[in-house]
């Protein structure tokens, strides 16, 4: 073999290599794989399989009923959290262990309610996302993809929407749905059938009486301006490009480019933000609970329970503590998963990590 | 106006093609007057043949080509254009939904392959989508459509199931093309397909272009701005000025006998391959007219150095002057121009 020939095979050789490590560039694989490296996303993400698992078996990892409490055991308090908490709890506090960390002023045990807490924390989250997603990015695709008046007069809609102040409005909306709503018993009207789909859906989830479809109701009005935008904004951006033209000359229809060009090119974008805005979602059911606004009793919201805690702060902190602890735990997860999903799916990213 | 068209073998005839911008202002978005882009365009494309279109930045080359594909809706004028099935369809009078039976034999290839391919789409997916929306193939036929279709533009099948950004300028100009040819175009208009890539690489797409003409019996509609690129590539050469033709001639006679000043000008700044050659190219006075508030008369006058009164009132109309050469210049008879040096 003569030098040349070996160097040629050399060459080829290092193409192969080359061809063999280019062909698995999916993109989303890619993504996939930078965020499989991010350790932060992967945390987020353990923890949210966590909840969820959490959320679906609630009645079987609970060790206790989240209803019904033993009055004799109100504001009891475990021997290891008098050593932990400040204060000489130890003084005044009912001490025993047959709760892992207590029991509320009912009796109830605080675990129990934290777990059932998942039913609403969580669905709350995902269906506030959901809703944002599917109505943002339905009305921003036809917005910045028909332009002119059409995108005119659409935004200046969400532009209205958009200088209520949100929590203002979802305060209103649910002090609606609550009185209108909630206790209608006339079939026949709209109100009766929304408490009815009401009552289907707290059964679904498990709950008894929780008022969960409002919730989701109030979020979804208020949440899905922000998607809206951005989808607007990125298919603004998009449709001027040549394939899009491309598409066109080809004789493609609308709905297929929408679907089938702009759609994969923006989702990315989007499913970050709503990723980002689930904690917000959460934290707004937590603080309609906390006024008394949000789930029905007994139905344990970690917000109800921090509004219940709340009032004994200073001499059982352990019942505002452990749902606190829970919902910071959760934000923290739902926003190390964006953030690794941006990571991941920002092409300015790619070769960094 | 328009240039007469006693032409036999049309495949495309355009007249006086008119295309404005409104241009808006105000909060309630008033239209207070129009950017002229593309302002009585008349020219004609033989079955066959490559025109080449060339003009600086802005004049309207690209809006031109767009319009006569109904990827914008023209303000006014005609284009027709003969399908081979239908015959001589008004592409400006049809809708939406009639474009779609003669979009397979009007094709486009587009300037940046950056921005023309879906990155998002595999090769195959992206070659393939003309022939599924148009249901001409599908299953083990569309797969060896494709293969076929990047076969001729000169890419390995074997590349199918990548991505665009794993290939280089001048490979994905290679698969832009690949699905323009997809359908059988008659006619497709090149956007300025080579500037965007290295000089090597514009050679090979060039004569990729060329050998595709030959084998497929392509029509080309040639838009750049490289004079040397169209000289290469075109059998006629239109020359447009801020939404105007004024010179249409055989590449050669445009090229080594201009008739119009700025033909001339343009040729004059071909750079020439010899060193001791010290000709002074022609400098033009001023700016480039503006569309939205053209010159009166003909828009060149300003900057005309042949220029004379009738020329700031009257708009020169584009004449032959000679078989087959066009010229929009009141005094095309008279002036010796001085055309590219050999």
């Amino acid at each position: 073999m003569t030098r040349q020939e070996a160097a040629a095979r050399r060459l080829l050789g290092r193409e192969q290599e080359a061809e063999r490590e280019q062909k698995v560039t999916n993109l989303w694989a890619d993504a996939l794989r930078r965020m499989a490296r991010n350790r932060a996303a992967i945390v987020g993400l353990v923890i949210i399989i966590a909840l969820v698992i959490m959320a679906i078996f609630a009645d079987k990892i609970a060790p206790y009923d989240y209803r019904a409490g033993d009055s004799a055991d109100n504001y009891m308090v475990p021997l290891w959290l008098t050593r932990i908490l400040p204060g000489n709890m130890a003084a005044y506090a009912q001490i025993g262990n047959k709760y892992l960390f207590g029991a509320d002023y009912l009796g109830r045990d605080l675990l129990s309610r934290v777990i059932y807490g998942t039913r609403v924390s969580l669905p709350v989250g995902f269906v506030g996302a959901m809703t944002a997603l599917i109505i943002g990015l339905v009305y921003g695709s036809i917005s910045g993809y028909y332009g002119g008046k059409v995108d005119d007069i659409m935004m200046r809609i969400v532009d209205i929407v958009y200088a209520f102040p949100t929590m203002l409005l979802i305060i209103l909306l649910m002090a609606f749905f609550k009185t209108s709503f909630g206790g209608a018993n006339v079939p026949g009207t709209a109100a009766y059938t929304f408490n009815r789909i009401n009552h289907v859906v707290d059964r679904f989830l498990g709950l008894e009486g929780g008022g969960m479809l409002f919730i989701f109701m109030g979020i979804g009005i208020t949440a899905w301006m922000g998607i809206a935008r951005l989808a607007r904004g990125q298919i603004l951006s998009l449709k001027e490009k040549e394939f899009i033209l491309a598409s066109r000359m080809i004789g493609a229809s609308d709905i297929r480019i929408i679907t089938r060009h702009i759609l994969p090119n923006i989702i990315g974008p989007i499913l970050v933000t709503v990723t980002l805005s689930i904690p917000g979602y959460i934290s707004t059911e937590v603080f309609l609970s906390f006024i008394g606004l949000g789930v029905d009793p007994p139905t344990p919201s970690w917000g109800a329970m921090i509004s219940e805690g709340a009032r004994a702060i200073r001499s059982y902190p352990n019942q505002v503590l452990l749902p606190a602890l829970m919902l910071a735990i959760t934000m923290f997860a739902f926003n190390f998963l964006g953030d690794g999903l941006r990571d991941a799916l920002d092409p300015r990213m790619r070769g960094t990590s | 106006m328009a240039a007469e068209t006693t032409q036999d073998n049309l495949l495309l005839d355009v007249k006086d093609l008119k295309k404005y911008f409104p241009i808006r202002s105000g909060l309630l978005r008033r239209v207070t007057g129009a950017v002229k882009a593309v302002d009585g365009v008349s020219f004609f494309i033989r079955d066959g043949e490559t025109l080449g279109l060339v003009g600086e930045s802005g004049c309207g080359k690209t809006t031109t080509g767009r319009t006569i594909l109904r990827l914008l809706d023209p303000t006014g004028g005609t284009i027709r254009f003969k399908d081979p099935k239908l015959g001589w369809v008004d592409i400006d009078k049809m809708s939406r939904e009639e474009m779609k039976a003669v979009r397979p034999n009007m094709q486009i290839i587009f300037q940046d392959p950056f921005s023309s391919l879906d990155p998002r789409m595999t090769v195959e997916r992206i070659v393939s989508e003309p022939l599924v929306i148009n249901k001409v193939a599908s299953g083990q036929e569309l797969k060896d459509r494709v293969a076929d279709l990047l076969r001729r533009v000169g890419m390995r099948p074997e590349y199918m199931s990548r991505y665009p950004h794993a290939f280089s300028g001048g490979q994905r100009q290679r698969i832009g093309i690949a699905r323009a040819l997809a359908l059988n175009p008659k006619l497709i208009v090149c956007d300025e397909p080579v500037s965007a890539l290295d000089v090597s690489i514009q050679a090979q797409v060039l004569n990729l272009l060329e050998d595709l003409q030959e084998e497929l019996k392509l029509t080309y509609l040639f838009i750049a701005h490289d004079l040397s690129v169209v000289e290469h590539i075109s059998d006629r050469v239109a020359v447009m000025y801020v939404g105007h033709i004024v010179e249409m001639a055989d590449t050669e006679a445009l090229y080594y006998s201009p008739k119009h000043p700025y033909t001339e000008a343009l040729m004059a700044a071909v750079p020439k391959p010899d060193p001791r050659r010290r000709e002074r190219p022609i400098k033009l006075p001023g700016e480039v007219a503006s569309p939205a508030n053209p010159p009166s008369g003909c828009y060149f006058h300003p900057r005309c150095r042949y220029a004379k009164e009738i020329c700031s009132k009257v708009m020169p109309e584009l004449q032959e002057i000679e078989p087959d050469h066009f010229v929009a210049c009141h005094f095309a008879r008279e002036l010796k121009l001085r055309g590219v040096v050999v």
